[in-house]
């Protein structure tokens, strides 16, 4: 069972929890323009890296909102906690996510394995976030 | 949307009549309840009919200061309750709480807080729901509440963290459920009305083992 930090309510169980698949997956830009193969790979075609990955949560039996999540998916750590709509916070010496065969097009959707820039983006470690109470 | 509440009768009828025809959600328990509770060691019992109001208010907007002003205060983070006099409001998320408030608060008993909590919301974006039939209240005291508890809840209910006057949303049981702590050694479990009777039972086989005396 993971103990995850929600930043609203403090560490749960992984049980008060639903899973929100990959996260940065951006709808796209225009999508009368995109061609069958590329909207099945918007729509179906996901990341599945051997290290970290960055995933949305909702805390569905606690505050019901959403976040996003990084996670080791080799040991379950959890690096980083961050709201949505932020970028993924970099995570310094983390090996880079393989790209698995969500390869695409120009307007990728997929969340990228360079160095994002994480100006103005607040990372919370995954300790108690402010508020929690337990 | 859950506005499942009693429909409103004519207000000619009695508020004792109304009462006296409702069927609460563990209202089959009663008698259980009884006999499953040790009196000075774990007690249970179902307090029906409670009014309960789901709030929706960005914190901070005028909404939610108006719909503060009628309830005493509205809580500002995960465990908090706010209120004044009967009146709770429990913290369900940053822009969601639920109101707690007696019986007879329901305006189908002649109350006026939900018609108030509307008028404080006005046109603005929010909501005001009648949620009091979408749950049911066991109250649950005695010194042994905490440990009947702490077999299905996996929260540090220690009184060095978990201290009166703080409610979460959480699981009990393996379901969802609000765990309030109303005083030192008493604990109000509110389970969706569909989920009381299993939390009911489930609460009644935790509580069984303190009617043997304890093995040495
Ligand atoms: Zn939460």
């Amino acid at each position: 069972m993971l103990l995850i930090p929600c930043p609203n309510c403090g560490p749960r169980d992984e049980t008060e929890f639903h899973y929100g698949g990959q996260a940065h997956v951006a709808y796209p830009e225009n999508p009368n323009e995109l061609s069958d193969t590329e909207w099945s790979r918007y729509l179906f075609y996901r990341e599945n890296p051997k290290g970290i990955f960055a995933e949305r949560w909702v805390h569905s039996t606690g505050c019901r909102q959403w976040f996003n999540m990084l996670r080791d998916t080799v040991s379950y750590d959890i690096k980083a906690i961050y709201p949505m709509g932020a970028k993924r916070p970099d995570q310094a010496g983390a090996p880079a996510a393989e790209s698995g065969t969500a390869s695409l097009a120009a307007d990728s959707t997929t969340t990228g394995t360079a160095a994002p820039d994480i100006s103005g983006t607040s990372i919370s470690p995954a300790s108690a976030p402010e508020g929690a109470t337990k | 949307m859950a506005e499942t509440a009693a429909s409103p009768t004519p207000a000619k009828t009695p508020a004792e009549k109304d009462l006296a025809v409702r069927t609460s959600p563990a209202g089959s328990l009663r008698d259980a309840f009884a006999a499953g509770s040790l009196a000075g060691t774990v007690e249970i019992a179902e307090l029906p009919f409670l009014t309960m109001v789901g709030i929706r208010a960005a914190a901070g907007s005028d909404a939610a200061r108006r719909i503060a002003d009628v309830t005493g205060g509205l809580p500002a983070r995960s465990g908090d309750v706010a209120g004044s006099g009967d009146i709770s409001v429990l913290w369900l998320g940053p822009s969601e709480f639920l109101v707690v408030a007696p019986t007879e608060a329901h305006e189908s008993l002649g109350g006026d807080l939900i018609q108030a909590l509307r008028e404080a919301l006005g046109g603005d974006a929010g909501q005001v729901v009648d949620l009091s039939a979408n749950r049911t209240t066991f109250e649950l005291t005695g010194p042994q509440a905490r440990s009947v508890l702490e077999k299905g809840c996996s929260l540090d209910l220690h009184p060095r963290v978990f201290k009166a006057g703080t409610a979460y949303s959480t699981e009990i049981g393996n379901i969802p459920a609000l765990l309030w702590k109303t005083g030192e050694d008493s604990f109000r479990v509110f389970p969706r009305a569909s989920f009381a009777e299993f939390l009911g039972r489930w609460l009644l086989d935790g509580m069984r083992e303190y009617a043997s005396p304890e093995v040495p």
